[in-house]
């Protein structure tokens, strides 16, 4: 934020200019330069086959004149026990993934583990986070079978890489007075972790847990497309039915039912803080 | 420990104190907090279609995949490397598209900004859509209409995004500080100059923060897209995964966890510059 790029006239008056958003002017136009270059390169790879796309509307009106209206009734019970089965993955796979995750956050976190410890619970949570919900779907459902039990085991990987993350994080920022005062008593480790830690980052790890509630609704509705159980099941197979009077009604109550969800996990945080 | 806590700290003349932690009406609450998660999750475990079998024979079943999975086949690579690049590229190009379209839905869908109430309506419902339905359905959406290949994905990407970053934006306009506004209206200026000298000032910060995390978020959602014909690595995983080749699989598996970490040290080293 300089003021040298602004000129100051022969007879002294000044004329502003807005400062740059990145001072140094090398740094700005080669910036410039390289997401240009990049850019057109990225838009070269796109490959947009407009003959394509040209046929694609014609079949993007078919998808939407099937859609409207949306079918709600023909195949409601479908829809019910779909949704129905999304909301129990959601619940069971929340409540296991919040409590297996206080281990593995407690182990990644660097001010009560020792190094080896950490670089363990660490590199799980990495690979718990980088993972799509989809790619461990598809992972699990080769592994045990289609249903909602790779479902639910998903979504506890999925979980545990979030909620494992910011445990670690909120342990690592807790206040040391408690652990010296349940220290002095003559406690052990685990008892000065049960006592001194976990209160600390108790009222945290209740907010997370609404909020991962929410979280997981939302990609309970996706891992079905890759056979992991609930309404992604039934949305994907309305999808092969060409169907799309059931697809819309099932988008338009899954909106519904995650603005619901939304409005109450805000509202039960809110109410535990 | 027990005689701390519940025994008698003080004497108040005859009655002794016992220090409770929680009133009698707070314990209540809690205990029937606990009670309906009790309840809820017998009613899940009681109704939830899962065949019990398979759950008891899933620790064997989990472990034999990762025994199929090692070592990763280091001759994949030549395959995952230009998949990888256009991973990036779809998370990247969509990115861009929705930072453009969600700026003028963010300007309309602030309570304070927004023209009238119409054009706060269509917004919100526009965000509200967007935000709701899942990137892998919006790629399914546009595998059908736009024909399988990057630009569905990218088009994927940016619709699920305008929502994301519009309301955050949004929420952005709507908490700003109104006084550079009074000062342009005072001196006359019209509405572009409000928004370029007032508006945009303030929103600068939280628009790079949201812009930044959302392509974070893009590449990891990106991906998936390959599953369902929206180009990526996906593909390649999907293809893997039905031809039962297990090491092609972690190899892919162990890039993509690369390349997520990637972004986030990218995202983390950006922020540090621009925040």
């Amino acid at each position: 934020m300089s003021i040298a790029a602004n000129t100051v006239n022969s007879d002294g008056s000044f004329l502003w200019k807005r400062p740059h958003f990145i001072s140094n002017p090398l740094l700005r136009y080669g910036l410039l330069v390289f997401s240009v270059v990049y850019l057109m390169y990225a838009f070269g790879t796109l490959e947009i086959n407009f003959s394509r796309v040209m046929r694609g509307i014609p079949r993007a009106m078919q998808i939407f004149s099937g859609a409207i209206p949306p079918d709600f009734t023909s195949r409601g019970s479908l829809i019910v026990t779909g949704f129905i089965e999304s909301i129990q993955i959601t619940i069971l796979s929340t409540t296991v993934g919040v409590l297996l995750s206080i281990p593995f956050g407690f182990m990644a976190a660097r001010n009560i583990t020792i190094l080896p410890v950490y670089w363990v619970g660490r590199a799980i949570i990495i690979v718990a986070r980088s993972l799509h919900p989809v790619v461990l779907g598809v992972l699990f459902v080769k592994a045990v079978g289609f249903g909602a039990f790779a479902g639910i085991l998903t979504l506890i990987i999925y979980t545990l890489g979030f909620v494992g993350k910011l445990i670690a994080e909120a342990v690592e920022e807790i206040k040391y007075g408690q652990i010296e005062a349940i220290r002095a008593t003559g406690a052990g480790y685990f008892t000065i972790l049960i006592y001194a830690v976990f209160p600390q980052i108790m009222p945290r790890l209740i907010g997370l847990s609404m909020y991962q509630l929410d979280i997981n609704l939302r990609a309970s509705t996706v891992i079905g497309l890759v056979g992991a159980g609930g309404i992604g099941n039934t949305l994907n197979s309305a999808f092969g039915r060409y169907d799309y009077g059931t697809a819309s009604a099932i988008l338009l109550i899954m909106i519904g039912i995650i603005l619901i969800a939304e409005t109450v996990s805000g509202k039960l945080r809110r109410f535990t803080r | 420990m027990s005689s701390l806590t519940s025994g008698p700290l003080k004497d108040l003349g005859k009655e002794t104190y016992h220090w409770q932690r929680y009133t009698f009406k707070q314990r209540m609450g809690r205990y029937s907090a606990f009670v309906v998660v009790a309840l809820l999750l017998y009613w899940t475990l009681s109704t939830v279609d899962v065949f019990w079998p398979w759950v008891w024979s899933a620790p064997e079943e989990i472990n034999d995949m990762l025994y199929r999975m090692m070592p990763p086949n280091p001759r994949a690579i030549p395959e995952i490397i230009p998949v990888l690049i256009e991973t990036i590229n779809i998370a990247t190009i969509g990115t861009l598209f929705a930072v453009i379209i969600s700026l003028p839905i963010a300007y309309f869908g602030a309570r304070n900004v927004s023209p009238n109430k119409i054009t706060l309506a269509i917004a919100r419902v526009i965000i509200v859509a967007s935000r709701s339905i899942n990137t892998l359905i919006w790629a399914l959406l546009f595998v059908a209409i736009l024909g399988p290949g990057p630009m569905a994905g990218v088009v994927a990407i940016a619709f699920r995004s305008i929502g994301f970053m519009g309301k955050l934006i949004g929420e952005s306009i709507e908490e700003m500080d109104w006084g550079p506004v009074e000062a342009l209206q005072a001196s006359g200026s019209g509405q572009g100059h409000i928004v370029t000298y007032a508006i945009t000032p303030q929103v600068m910060p939280t628009f790079w923060a949201v812009a930044i995390l959302r392509w974070d978020i893009n590449i990891r959602e990106s991906t998936v897209l390959g599953m369902v014909g929206a180009g990526g690595i996906g593909m390649l995983f999907q293809v893997a995964i039905d031809l039962f080749r297990w090491n092609t699989v972690s190899m892919v598996l162990v890039s993509i966890i690369l390349v997520v970490l990637f972004g986030e040290v990218v995202t983390g080293m950006v922020r540090r510059k621009l925040i």
